[in-house]
């Protein structure tokens, strides 16, 4: 939990965040996405992070990123405005009602559900 | 109009379910249901995920698991890697995007799979709120 390291290593735990940042950046400038595949395990690996902490740390930093990577976008014109706040808006109160959801109902079951349904997306890409 | 805030609603509560992020959905939805070519999904899918993320945070945070300057460097510093992934993102065709992008899903739907398998005792919490409930973003967030 507590970050008492020697002062030896703050140096390369800098370069270290600095490269969980750069190679996060690159993924969601890439994909679009916010780039917690690649900051949550980092996390976990390199500095030693709780899966929890790296969760909560990782969303932090995807505000960060996910807005340069949108201004960046918008300054190529392909970000759609409108809907995007359609749908962002109405996803935060989606995240709130599925985290209550999350104790009430079998996340498994549903874990494997959705993890088929983005498969299926996939193929729906590929064919499109 | 109204598909947009399905998906927003659907990616949502998915995500808050299921500690997957946001832009898996938000990405191929604006592709599928409101035909967005690849590269605009993408960019209309990271503005969606801000307001997102700052709501996450803030929960997050008032659970203790933000370790507030270690999320800041890391986001400054995405700035070049940012920049340089938009750049190929934008240099790439629409097609050739899309592929990647749907291998990506694929990718994300095989850790989904393996977390949900190594977390067994996570499979049906009915009273066990205080010490997971509160944790939507397990294993990848937004």
């Amino acid at each position: 939990m507590s970050t008492d390291r020697p002062l030896v290593l703050k140096r390369e735990r800098s370069l270290e965040l600095a490269a969980i940042g750069t190679m996060a950046g690159l993924f969601s400038g890439l994909f679009g996405v916010g780039g917690g595949t690649v900051i949550v395990p980092l996390l976990v690996l390199w500095l030693g992070y709780g899966p929890r902490e790296a969760s909560g740390t990782s969303l932090a930093a995807i505000v960060f990123i996910a807005a340069f990577a949108a201004a960046i976008q918008g300054a190529y014109g392909n970000v759609h405005v409108l809907d995007a706040v359609l749908m962002g808006v109405p996803a935060v109160a989606g995240v709130l009602i599925g985290t209550r959801l999350q104790q009430r109902l079998p996340t498994r079951a549903i874990s494997l559900l959705f993890a088929a349904v983005l498969v299926a997306s996939a193929v729906e890409l590929l064919a499109q | 109009m109204i598909a947009s805030i399905a998906i927003g609603v659907c990616g949502g509560v998915l995500a808050g379910l299921l500690g997957v992020g946001g832009g898996v959905l938000f990405v191929p939805g604006l592709v599928i249901f409101i035909g967005l070519g690849q590269h605009q999904a993408e960019a209309t899918s990271l503005l969606a995920i801000v307001p997102v993320a700052i709501v996450g945070t803030f929960k997050q945070d008032g659970y203790g698991n933000v370790r507030r300057g270690d999320a800041l460097l890391i986001g400054l510093l995405s700035i070049a890697g940012v920049a340089a992934g938009v750049a190929l993102a934008n240099a790439l065709s629409g097609t050739v995007l899309r592929i990647a992008f749907a291998l990506l899903m694929v990718f994300v739907a095989i850790q989904l799979v393996r977390n949900t398998m190594s977390r067994p005792e996570n499979a049906d919490p009915p009273q066990n709120g205080i010490s997971r409930g509160n944790d939507p973003t397990s294993a990848n967030s937004a």
